[in-house]
């Protein structure tokens, strides 16, 4: 038995296969788009269309990298204002087009720096929640490694929650949680546990609803079968959220957050 | 609380000779009517800053604000209807004396949780209002304090009333681990649908407001309004300073600085805040014979 520490140890791998193995493996003919068309292209986010079993939909990833100068090049996955703003863009294209939106998370967080908040950090995280709220099309979300505060939940206001068998999500990193709660960085293992932050524990808290299976060691970019695994939980999701008209997608969509904590 | 030091053996020499005189032989309780402002460290008689709305007569610092205290201020008498005041608590994590600590907080300062809500008049116009308190556990947001607001906001749309937030939030409610961040989504969509309504919705940011709660419903108001010099921002500023191994400049996420970057609409001294939200609810036809 992985003890949640464990899980959070091989959602940070290096080797764990990134938001773009998913994206190779799952659509075809993806083409990425850039920009938020007023600041920059953050590349700690993929976003673009692409084919899922034939049917156009947007694709919208956080990207880590595997080593130093790609994790440099992706700003360690760490998100800034102008990638929530990419992304929301091309969420609110996806409506135009009636596309469903598929987002990837896999973040330590959303970017703590000088010109994030310059930026305007917490307005970017806000505004995507709150559009994503409304947006007229299925939207699925899938933790696939480290979703970590509000950086995730900016890309996680899905229809459909998917988590990877070791995935985290959480409020923050187990050594934040252990700084705060315990004056002690090093109580992190401890946190984990407390936190209750892995797949199974959020899915026994109706925080997701679905969980994927791993292989031993954890998902890599050779793992066939959990790329083959999503695509079809992909589809199946895509069909069973389409037969609700706007109005129920909607409804069930505010419900479902409604009840958490209530 | 950060505003209000309160002095023991600490007075300035000048303009207090009085008090110097009086605190030979000052009881704990003559000492508890001064307190000390932390940005002029001028001496002020607690009675006087009260009745200046709990801001320095000397260098207009605006101190911090309870949220019984915040409608008061804000409401006129006698019109505040509180809703949701008691509400079950919940130990989502079951977290080890997360409850325990709650109760004993709540017994000691005679605060019930990090928000009062309700529906009360400004100058005769109808709102639904929420005022977040600092003193309970920073302001943080837990799944009660999610509760109340979004219980509010449902209010509000259903009974087609503006809706004013006053913020103030050290973020997210850190016992309650990913149900305190999955209350970002639940205020969020409300607000949403509030907007969607066709509804107003004011935001007033007072110190601090920080994490979660910048990053749902503070930044999501029609309008946004915040007090001088105080702090927002998502981050915190030693989570910066570690992250770029850099000191910040003090006026770094100041309100005066959110207003330069273009994040926040207005700044309002504490004084003008009910007259200044009279009228923008008039601009948008509430309290005229329309409505
Ligand atoms: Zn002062």
């Amino acid at each position: 038995m992985k003890s949640a520490w464990d899980k959070v140890c091989i959602a940070r791998n290096m080797e764990r296969a990134r938001a773009t193995d998913y994206i190779e493996n799952i659509f075809d003919g993806f083409i990425e788009l850039h920009g938020d068309r007023n600041f920059g292209d953050d590349k700690s986010i993929v976003a673009g269309i692409a084919l899922l079993d034939g049917d156009p939909v947007t694709v919208i990833a956080q990207q880590k990298g595997k080593n130093t100068s790609e994790n440099i090049e992706r700003n360690f996955g760490m998100t800034n204002p102008e990638g929530y703003r990419k992304a929301l863009r091309l969420m609110k294209q996806a409506e135009k087009f009636n596309r469903p939106i598929i987002t990837f998370i896999d973040t330590p967080g959303a970017y703590p720096g000088i010109g994030a908040e310059e930026r305007g950090q917490g307005e970017a995280i806000a505004r995507n929640i709150f559009e994503m709220s409304k947006l007229k099309v299925p939207i699925i979300s899938i933790v696939i490694g480290e979703g970590s505060s509000g950086g995730a939940l900016a890309l996680g206001i899905g229809d459909e929650i998917i988590m990877l068998e070791n995935a985290v999500y959480s409020i923050l990193s187990p050594e934040g949680f252990a700084t705060i709660l315990y004056k002690d960085a090093s109580r992190n293992v401890e946190a984990a546990e407390k936190m209750k932050m892995t797949a199974e524990d959020l899915k026994r808290l109706g925080v997701i609803d679905k969980i994927i299976k791993e292989p031993e060691g954890g998902v890599t970019e050779e793992s066939r079968e959990v790329f083959i695994n999503v695509k079809k939980v992909l589809i199946e999701d895509i069909t069973t959220l389409k037969k609700n008209d706007t109005e129920k997608l909607l409804s069930k969509r505010y419900d479902k957050f409604r009840k958490i904590g209530g | 609380m950060r505003g209000e030091i309160l002095i023991t053996d600490i007075i300035k020499k000048n303009k207090i000779e009085e008090v110097g005189a009086k605190n030979t032989e000052a009881s704990d309780k003559m000492i508890g009517k001064w307190l000390k402002c932390d940005s002029c460290k001028e001496i002020l008689y607690k009675a006087d800053v009260k009745e200046n709305y709990s801001i320095c007569m000397n260098c207009g610092r605006h101190f911090r604000l309870s949220a019984r205290r915040r409608i008061l201020q804000t409401i006129d008498d006698g019109t505040f209807t509180e809703l949701n005041e008691i509400m079950p608590d919940v130990n989502p994590l079951e977290f080890e004396g997360y409850l325990e600590k709650v109760n004993l907080l709540r017994e000691k300062i005679k605060i019930n949780e990090a928000v009062k809500t309700g529906i009360g008049e400004i100058n005769g116009i109808k709102v639904a209002i929420a005022a977040m308190d600092g003193n309970f556990l920073m302001g943080s947001m837990g799944s009660v304090v999610g509760e109340k607001i979004t219980l509010l906001i449902e209010e509000a749309i259903k009974e087609k009333l503006p809706l004013i937030i006053f913020s103030v939030s050290g973020g997210a409610r850190m016992q309650e681990g990913i149900i305190s961040l999955m209350q970002m989504a639940k205020t969020s969509a409300a607000i949403a649908k509030h907007s969607e309504a066709g509804l107003l919705y004011i935001s007033v940011l007072t110190d601090p407001t920080t994490g979660g709660v910048t990053a749902s419903f503070a930044s999501l108001g029609d309008i946004i309004l915040a007090e001088p010099g105080c702090t927002v921002g998502f981050a915190g500023k030693r989570v910066i300073e570690q992250t770029i191994k850099q000191t910040l400049p003090d006026d770094f996420q100041k309100a005066e600085f959110l207003l330069e970057h273009g994040f926040i609409d207005k700044i309002v001294d504490r004084r003008e805040m009910k007259s200044t939200l009279t009228n923008i609810l008039r601009l948008h036809g509430y309290g005229g014979e329309h409505k």
